[in-house]
């Protein structure tokens, strides 16, 4: 029998290095943010306006703050739905339940953030008694989260033991959600939180920071958006749960065949993503001071959207959390930079959609192109 | 004091209406190489997905290292001793080489549940050994294995096996995809677990090749055992004629 020569291991003979052709990928996520913004400065400056900058001599600044603002609070609301929906399609499955899972716990959380007098006179949205006004704010944190959780669980459960596909498992629970904050308001928001609850998102976490003409203050959404971020990138690469939910999502019956959980697992980034929700519900109702049934309406589509043009592949097993930041940076753009060169909001949503649609061919092609042998 | 590492008795597998495995009595000694032989569709796959508890079994017993068992899972039966190359590989293409090593066995700094923290480099360098020994040959092993040929993915599979190899290995059709030199190799790999006395059940449709590596051969045909012949006293033809059903009634036969 012939003796193996050759050297057997080594990294000798490929050119390229993987890891580099990974982080390309991200590369040119950020290239493409980069070319968007871009284009959007060139289309106002035809128009005599300007995308990010200052051209007003009565403000100060040299950036267009108040665009920025609303920027980074819609990445940072949205960009924290889409850090569990990563999870999730990187798995091999979907939340669609994630929009109404913010509006159902954003109408729960409020009526645990209620103030008890408002300039004087008893709350006029009041749902509970005075006993449950006023209460610390951790209560509708805790309250939020465990909403959120609550809700994840029953979508990892479904999806894990009773085999249905996640895009029914989490169809239904989308619906049952947006019943349940119906329900809930009973046709009239809740609001008037305590003024501890309103520093949660408005607050000033880090300061007023300046970043040299960047000027930055009251984006706790944010602080808290950077920071999830992180977290779950760490998470997803160097711990066990990262390991197992790309194994799970790349091949599921040779994840089973190794031994590990994957009921078990599933459920466990279903919750996840229902807590991430829960996170985001508290800081947008803290943001806005009120709570409608009606919130978060289809952010559960901008969040695919953000995880799929930020690289993430539908069929699982492929993306990263940075991609999806920078995914929502570019669909926050493109949104605001629509507005800004003041398309209809039609034209918007049409737009959007096209985005999504648009990400998903790309992805696909990219696959064929990945895949030989 | 018995050298028997695995028996099963009366092993059946019916999937719906159909008799995948149907009263399977086999047995393997310490240190022996066996090879499963049979058509397609004969049930080997069947039988071994029985031993390494991907499935659960209809009906029967299976003895391992001296004791009924029933293992809950593959897990179960890889932490019993049990490691298996099957035939769809098992493997995650979206992974890098030690991450597929190490899949559902992985080495950490400290445990925190599911985030203990991995430790990486630990699976590398362990993965790099492996390799090493296996003289498998893979140009780089932080791939995802996505961009790997067929043969050299099948090699990760075989390595991972070798390489944890303890009490018993199976290996489902794992030069099928192979080309002449990779085949070689995992023959070299066969041979050097036969050397370090560790018992084998080969699944394989490779004649030559099980003539080549094993004391026994045995056969199946329409999810029964219909032969067990040691190697020594048989030749090609005699199998062939058990396996298309020349010879060899399906009653009775034990192996
Ligand atoms: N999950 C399943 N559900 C239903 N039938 C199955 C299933 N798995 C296998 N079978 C059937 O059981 C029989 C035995 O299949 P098995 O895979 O064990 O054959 P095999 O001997 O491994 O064949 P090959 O040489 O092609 O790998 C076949 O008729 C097959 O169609
Ligand atoms: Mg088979």
């Amino acid at each position: 029998m012939s003796k193996p020569t050759s050297q057997p291991t080594g990294t000798g003979g490929q050119k390229y290095d993987a890891t580099k052709r990974a982080r390309a990928n991200e590369w040119n996520i950020f290239a493409a943010l980069v070319a968007i913004v871009i284009v959007f400065e060139v289309l106002n400056r035809v128009n005599g306006t300007s995308f990010l900058f200052n051209l007003r001599d009565n403000v100060p600044g040299l950036f267009n703050q108040q665009r920025l603002d609303i920027m980074i609070l819609q990445v940072a609301i949205t960009g924290i739905i889409a850090l569990g929906v990563t999870q999730v399609i990187i798995l091999g499955g979907i939340d669609l339940s994630s929009g109404s899972l913010v509006g159902a716990t954003a109408m729960i959380t409020m009526s645990f953030a209620q103030t008890a007098l408002v300039n004087g006179n008893p709350n006029p949205k009041a749902v509970f008694g005075p006993e449950w006004m006023d209460l610390p704010v951790i209560i509708p944190i805790v309250v939020g989260l465990a909403c959120g959780i609550f809700a994840g669980l029953i979508n990892g459960m479904l999806v894990a033991y009773t085999k249905i596909p996640p895009f029914i498992a989490t169809l239904g629970m989308m619906v049952s959600a947006r019943g349940a904050s119906r329900w809930w308001s009973n046709g009239t928001p809740v609001s008037f939180p305590t003024e501890t609850y309103a520093t949660v998102s408005n607050g000033d976490l880090l300061g007023t920071l300046t970043f040299g003409l960047l000027h930055w203050d009251g984006q706790n959404p944010a602080v808290v958006f950077v920071a999830l971020a992180v977290l779950f990138q760490v998470i997803m690469i160097y711990t066990l749960y990262g390991k197992h939910t790309y194994a799970i999502g790349s091949n599921e019956a040779a994840a089973r065949m190794s031994g590990i959980n994957v009921d078990r697992h599933k459920v466990l980034v279903y919750t996840i993503a229902g807590m991430l929700a829960g996170v985001s519900a508290v800081l947008l109702t803290s943001k806005n001071l009120t709570a409608q049934a009606g919130m978060g309406m289809m952010y559960e589509l901008d969040a695919i959207a953000m995880a799929v043009i930020g690289g993430v592949s539908l069929s699982g097993g492929r993306g990263s959390i940075v991609g999806t930041v920078l995914g929502a940076a570019i669909f926050s753009v493109i949104i605001s930079g629509f507005t800004s060169i003041k398309l209809d909001a039609y034209y918007q949503e049409m737009v959007k959609g096209a985005i999504i649609v648009g990400a998903v061919i790309l992805d696909q092609w990219r696959q064929k192109n990945r895949t030989r042998g | 004091m018995s050298d028997i590492i695995l028996e099963t008795r009366g092993l059946t597998k019916h999937y719906g209406g159909v008799q995948a495995l149907d009263d399977a009595n086999f047995i393997l000694h310490a240190g022996e190489h066996v090879a499963v032989v049979g058509d397609n569709g004969a049930g080997k796959s069947t039988f071994v997905r029985q031993i390494t508890a991907v499935e659960q079994r209809t009906a029967g017993q299976i003895f391992f290292d001296g004791k009924e068992v029933s293992h809950a899972g593959p897990l179960a039966a890889r932490e019993a001793g049990i490691e298996t190359v099957f035939q769809t590989l098992a493997l995650a293409d979206d992974l890098d080489v030690p991450s597929n090593l190490f899949l559902g066995r992985e080495i950490f700094k400290f445990r925190l549940g599911p985030f203990s923290w991995l430790d990486r480099k630990a699976m590398r360098d362990r993965t790099m050994e492996a390799l090493k020994t296996t003289a498998v040959k893979i140009p780089n092993v932080d791939n995802p294995i996505r961009n790997m040929s067929g043969g050299q993915r099948q090699c990760v599979a075989i390595a991972r096996t070798a390489a944890f190899a303890s009490k018993l290995v199976i290996m489902d059709e794992p030069t099928a995809a192979l080309g002449v030199q990779e085949t070689a190799q995992v023959e070299n790999i066969i041979r050097g677990l036969k050397e370090r006395g560790i018992p084998m059940v080969l699944v394989s449709h490779n004649l030559r090749q099980v003539f080549d590596l094993v004391d026994r051969i045995v056969v199946f045909r329409r999810g029964r055992i219909v032969a067990s012949l040691k190697r020594d006293e048989t030749d090609g033809n005699d199998i062939v004629s058990y396996i298309t059903g020349v010879k060899g009634s399906a009653d009775g036969a034990y192996a």
